[in-house]
């Protein structure tokens, strides 16, 4: 992953194709998009992790998320983790690399949901393999900030408002 | 040298299993089974302890073990991972991880 272009011009033409190709059902795009990047994600954590030590607890594996995958993946780290220390952990990114080039403002707000699909799966996927369940949802307030809330539950589904919230819950 | 290889899924089921063959085979699979139970005993274990590389590997099990071959199926199994054809949970059929656990098994006449 030498440079971000690549990835962002994949990442585009791939929900393009997906939402082309399912015209009549939009809310099914969405979840085949965070199905991806769930098949994904699991595959590159291993990948990451294969030389790292044990994971303590939790929190442990979020900071890996926030820190060493994230910059893995879009070449930077999150800004901001905050926790309930009971299993709800939000992500900040303040300058989201594929929403980067969409707007700096409000506009196109509406379309975030798509764009934020496969990186939700792509956490779900990592966390998953790290034997964590969760839920990953992300939301959108001013682009091309992003927050991402993970929460631990027993059921996994994925709802999503067109307020752009995704929810992860445990 | 290996005498039986195997690979347990996070729900305790194989995804691959394979040993040398003799009439003991089943015995081999017991033992894997019971193992289990050694490495859940570990793992509890080590939860207060610095992290540390080899702790991945969570140390033998019996003296004759290899630290090597743990790395090179560990290795391999990542590229198993990898391959968008495979869907994690099923059985493990790649030709490449049969490669590396054949060459890590003892060989028989």
């Amino acid at each position: 992953m030498a440079h971000e272009a690549p990835f962002q011009l994949l990442h585009s033409e791939l929900i393009h194709y997906i939402c082309k190709t399912a015209d009549g059902e939009n809310g099914r795009s969405v979840t085949k998009l965070e199905n991806m990047g769930f098949r994904v994600g699991q595959g590159l954590i291993e990948r990451l992790t294969k030389d790292t030590a044990r994971f303590k607890d939790e929190l442990d594996v979020m900071k890996f998320i926030c820190k060493d995958f994230w910059t893995c993946v879009f070449k930077k780290q999150i800004d901001n983790l905050r926790t309930n220390h009971q299993g709800i952990y939000v992500l900040q990114d303040n300058k989201f690399l594929l929403l980067s080039h969409m707007s700096a403002g409000k506009q196109y707000l509406e379309h975030a949901p798509k764009y934020l699909a496969f990186t939700c799966g792509l956490v779900r996927g990592a966390l998953s393999n790290m034997g964590v369940k969760s839920i990953v949802t992300a939301e959108v307030s001013v682009m091309p900030a992003c927050k991402t809330l993970n929460v631990e539950s027993e059921m996994i589904y994925l709802t999503f408002d067109l307020g752009l919230k995704f929810l992860l819950r445990l | 040298m290996a005498v039986c290889i195997a690979v347990i899924a996070k729900e305790n089921y194989p995804l691959y299993i394979r040993s040398v063959a003799t009439q003991n085979e089943l015995k081999f699979h017991y033992t894997v089974h019971t193992s289990l139970d050694v490495v859940e005993e570990k793992i509890s274990s080590v939860g207060k302890a610095l992290g540390d590389q080899r702790e991945l590997y969570l140390g033998l099990l019996y003296p004759t073990e290899d630290y090597k071959m743990f790395r090179k199926l560990h290795n391999s199994f990542t590229d198993v991972m990898c391959n968008p054809f495979y869907n994690p949970g099923d059985p493990i059929q790649s030709k490449a991880f049969n490669g590396v656990v054949s060459g890590m098994m003892v060989q028989t006449g």
